[in-house]
Formats: structure tokens, C-alpha cells, sequence
């Protein structure tokens, strides 16, 4: 099995176990598609030879969400070797994480929890990265969050952070615009200054969903990541400039709550592939 | 040594502890309460979690109603944080605590009914094994002389589960087989479950065939398993039984002289 690399205006969606038998048997004009890791970490069984059929077919991206970067606690050397396990049988063309953490003295608490930006924080953060990267042989692809609540304890912002981190770890960016507009807004911040910050050469993924819209205790706007909706406008507009900016990358649509049928979610990132086209077009044209 | 992370540690502890007041240390850019904002973490880590169990629990979840499972949830959360990113290893204490869980005390049934429901999600992602198959076992079943000293390796997905409740036939009425206000609920029953090919399969089982395959599972040879059923039902079939597994392809090894696979 050889991984294939997919066109620069590449498009995917998350792979949702509903839709792996359409998948298999439709084969969707799609590019690519994104699973999360640990969900195929069993040791054996359907849902492992499964994802063998589609990644016969498609180029694989895996996406981790249990491997807690942004701990305080050293990274978990079992879950690294599961993980070294599950790319070297799958040959994702890429692999990505979170800035964030998720487990703490030894409990996993299944979310995307935050850090402060600081020079300590900078400096674990990059230690783990360094050790994912050299147990893994490969390099990892870093994920902004969305956050609810920043920390006194920040001496940095969040795109500074991420492009310090890429610097010294030399791991590439998976910017999520859904999170970086979410993040925006939560903390009363223009999206685009994050964006701004990061070293374009670093980027090489682009993640885009919806959230749900809260208030907080000032009755503000509190955007919630649910990945239960299409992509907001405003996110769409924020991924366009961003396509300006930065160029095409490989895009990805995802869905994780009130999962529509599969046909929705190609259409939807059908629409991507048309920025990502257009994007094209108007970077050779200026 | 590792220094001590009070940010972490105390932003952990504040997750599952809603009752107590937010440790210091957040900040919001327009000085509203913080505590409001830490909520949405609080309450992703709840409602994920009992996601995570519903997606595996649900008959149970049936049979006491969204609103009790998901309190019953709740507590068990709090107290049972999953050990490893992994959430389909998630869940292997939830019958446990359910038959210490004073509400669901009248339910006297539900620990083993969730006790299937685990072994089922255990089935669909225990490792591959080549189950031996008819013609594969044809020599060793014309060779009597041997069966008695044979111990048998059962398949990886395999999960014997035996109860003094009807929890077979309460959650085979979940599928649509039988209807459930017929379920005598006080009937022992009992189940093999296993992966078959890519399904996984309930079996239900006959009480001797339940000893015989409970004896062959803790190592005991087939003639001595055998004796066990015979005495709980002296019509135990062993052809049957043996058949039985067979053609589930619950069988991976065959061992006829007797030593186990590591």
C-alpha cells in the first residue's frame, strides 16, 4: 500500500461509521477522508478492515484527539505506540493533534481542554511535539482549539503560540477556521490576527465546521464547537480570505453530532473545493 | 521530579465539582463571570461521556428511559473517568456500579443486561482469529479416544454470560424477536456472545450447555466438562453443543493433548 498524495485542491469529509458502507460502494467524489484515531484502536474486528476497504481507495488523514499535547503530565507511551501502530498500518498522508489537553492524573476526560500561552507551556508543548514526532518518524500537523475561557497565566496569544511552536518543532498547522472564528469571538478578537500570525508555510491542512451559539454571563456571543451544523457564512467568508492569503490546502468538512446523510456532507465539501478553486485562480491571476 | 501543575490539576478538579466555585486564574475580555464560560467544559465532558456509554448500553438505556440512564450516567461518570482516550474500552465498570445504584435496585435484572450489551461491544472489537471449522476438526472428532483429554481455546470475542435473570429474552425483544411483556423476568437464562464473521451474535443457551461451555473456558478437558452438564441435565447433548460452536466458529484451537495456549 502506497500513500497517495491528493491534489492540492483536495477535499474530505470526516468519515462517520453510518456512511462506510455507502462509501465503499459509492465511492464519492471525494479526495480524501479524516478518522479519528482512537476510535480504531480495538484490536481487531469489522470497523479495522473496514477502514482497510476505503483506504484501498481514498488517502487517509488521521486525526488524534486523545494524545493530550498540551499536558502537564509526560505524553501517554502506550497511546504513542498505539498510534505508531495504527499509521504504520494505515499510511495516512497526514497525521494531526490538538493544542490541547484531555487527560489528567491518569483520567481521560474526552475533551479539548485549554492551556495558557506562556514560556513554560511553549516549552512542554514543543517537548511533546518533539517526541511525537520522533516516535512517529513522521511530522504532525497541530490544531488550533476553540476556547471558552483564556488564563491569567497567557503571556502570549494563541497564533504567536502556535507559530513558535511550528518554528522550533518544525510540525506543520492543521488551522481549523471554525475554531479560530469561534475563538475570536469568545474572547472579543478579530479572527483574522491569529490567522495573520502563522508562518503560511507551516499550514498544510484546513479543517471547517459548525458550531452552536450560547451567551455568556455579560450576554455576549459564547460560540459552542458542537460540529453539529453546516459552516457558518461567517466561517466561509473567513476561509476565502484565508485561501487569498495563505493558498490551497486540503479541506475538510466535519460533522460529529446530528449527522446528515452522506450526500449533504459531499455537497458541502464540493462547496469547498469551489473556493479552493477559485482561490487558485485568483492567486495566478494576481 | 515533575513540578506540580496548579492550573491544570485545579481546572481538572473544577470540571466534575459544578457545586463548587471556579478556582482563580480565568480571565474574559469582557469581565463577565468565567464561571459561566467553564460551564461549556463541564458540560462537554458530562454529556460526552454519557454518549459514549449510551452508544454502547442501548437496551438498558430502554428499559429505565433517557432521563434515568442519563442521570445514572452522570454519577457514574464522576466516579468512573475512563482510563484511556480509547471509549470503546469505556464502560466495563458501568454493571457493576449500576448493581450498587440504589434507584435501580428494583431492577434487579439490569446489571446482567448490561453485562450483555458490554460483552457485545467487546465482541465487535476483539482481535481476529481463524476459527477452526468443521472440516478442520473432522480428524480430531474421529478420533474418540481423544476427546475426553481435549481443551478447547475459545475465540477472542467470546463472553459466557449466565444470569438468574431473563436477560436474553428482555433484550432479544429489544431486536423485535418476542414480545416484551411476555418475558418472564425471573427465568434464568443464559448466552455465549460472540462474533460470527462481522455480526455479533447473542446464543442462547441451555443451563447445561452454559456449565459445559463455562468448564472448557476455565481449561477443563471435554470429557470432564461433559460430566458437569450431565449432571445438570442428564439429556446434555455434547454433538450439539459442540456443534453449536462450530458453526459460530467460536472454537480457535483444539488441543488434544491437553496443554493450553498461552
Amino acid at each position: 500500500m502506497t500513500t497517495i498524495a491528493p491534489p492540492a485542491a483536495a477535499v474530505g469529509i470526516g468519515l462517520k461509521a453510518q456512511h462506510v458502507r455507502e462509501v465503499i460502494d459509492l465511492k464519492p467524489t471525494l479526495d480524501f477522508f479524516e478518522v479519528h484515531a482512537e476510535n480504531y484502536m480495538g484490536a481487531g474486528g469489522p470497523a479495522l478492515r473496514h477502514l482497510t476497504r476505503i483506504r484501498e481507495r481514498f488517502p487517509l488523514s488521521i486525526h488524534g484527539v486523545g494524545l493530550s499535547i498540551g499536558g502537564s503530565a509526560p505524553l501517554d507511551r502506550a497511546h504513542l505506540d498505539r498510534l505508531a501502530t495504527l499509521l504504520q498500518r494505515f499510511e495516512p498522508c497526514w497525521f494531526s493533534e490538538h493544542l490541547a489537553w484531555s487527560s489528567h492524573g491518569g483520567a481521560f476526560y474526552n475533551d479539548l481542554l485549554p492551556l495558557p500561552y506562556n514560556t513554560a507551556t511553549l516549552a512542554r508543548v514543543c517537548d511533546h511535539i518533539d517526541e511525537v514526532q520522533e516516535r512517529l518518524g513522521r511530522r504532525l500537523l497541530l490544531e488550533n482549539p476553540s476556547t471558552y475561557v483564556e488564563f491569567v497565566a497567557s503571556t502570549m496569544d494563541e497564533g504567536g503560540f502556535l507559530a513558535e511552536v511550528a518554528t522550533r518543532t518544525g510540525c506543520g498547522l492543521l488551522l481549523d477556521l471554525n475554531n479560530a472564528y469561534i475563538s475570536a469571538v469568545n474572547h472579543g478578537r478579530d479572527p483574522w490576527d491569529s490567522i495573520a500570525a502563522l508562518p503560511a508555510a507551516a499550514v498544510g491542512e484546513f479543517h471547517l465546521a459548525g458550531f452552536a451559539e450560547d451567551r455568556d454571563g455579560a450576554g455576549d456571543r459564547l460560540l459552542i464547537d458542537t460540529h453539529g451544523a453546516p459552516v457558518a457564512e461567517a466561517v466561509w467568508d473567513l476561509y476565502r480570505r484565508t485561501l487569498r492569503h495563505l493558498g490551497p490546502r486540503p479541506t475538510l468538512i466535519e460533522r460529529d453530532q446530528a449527522i446528515p446523510p452522506l450526500a449533504i456532507l459531499v455537497a458541502e465539501a464540493e462547496c469547498a473545493r469551489s473556493a479552493l478553486v477559485d482561490a487558485a485562480a485568483w492567486l495566478e491571476a494576481a | 521530579m515533575m513540578m506540580p501543575e496548579p492550573i491544570q490539576a485545579r481546572f481538572a478538579n473544577a470540571l466534575l465539582a459544578p457545586e463548587r466555585p471556579l478556582p482563580p486564574g480565568f480571565v474574559t475580555w469582557n469581565g463577565s463571570d468565567p464561571s459561566v464560560r467553564f460551564d461549556v467544559y463541564r458540560n462537554n465532558v458530562v454529556v460526552s461521556l454519557t454518549a459514549a456509554l449510551a452508544d454502547g448500553f442501548p437496551v438498558t438505556r430502554a428499559l429505565v428511559g433517557e432521563p434515568f440512564f442519563a442521570a445514572m450516567a452522570r454519577c457514574f461518570v464522576v466516579e468512573h473517568l475512563p482510563e484511556s482516550p480509547i471509549l470503546t474500552d469505556y464502560g466495563d465498570a458501568l454493571p457493576d456500579f449500576i448493581a450498587a445504584f440504589p434507584p435501580a435496585h428494583g431492577l434487579a435484572y439490569l446489571p446482567d443486561l448490561a453485562r450483555l450489551e458490554r460483552a457485545r461491544v467487546k465482541a465487535y472489537h476483539a482481535a481476529d482469529a481463524r476459527a477452526l471449522t468443521a472440516e478442520d476438526l473432522a480428524p480430531h472428532l474421529a478420533d474418540p479416544q481423544r476427546l475426553p483429554a481435549t481443551r478447547l481455546v475459545f475465540h477472542p470475542s467470546s463472553t459466557l454470560l449466565v444470569s438468574e435473570h431473563a436477560i436474553v429474552s428482555l433484550w432479544a425483544a429489544h431486536q423485535g424477536q418476542g414480545r416484551i411483556e411476555d418475558v418472564e423476568l425471573h427465568r434464568a437464562e443464559s448466552a455465549l456472545v460472540l462474533r460470527d464473521g462481522d455480526e455479533v451474535q447473542v446464543l442462547p443457551l441451555a443451563l447445561a450447555i452454559a456449565r459445559f461451555l463455562a468448564a472448557l473456558a476455565a481449561g477443563t478437558p471435554l470429557g470432564e466438562a461433559a460430566e458437569i452438564a450431565t449432571a445438570t441435565a442428564p439429556d446434555f447433548d455434547l454433538v450439539q453443543a459442540l456443534a453449536l460452536l462450530i458453526h459460530h466458529g467460536g472454537i480457535t484451537a483444539w488441543k488434544p493433548s491437553g496443554e493450553l495456549a498461552a
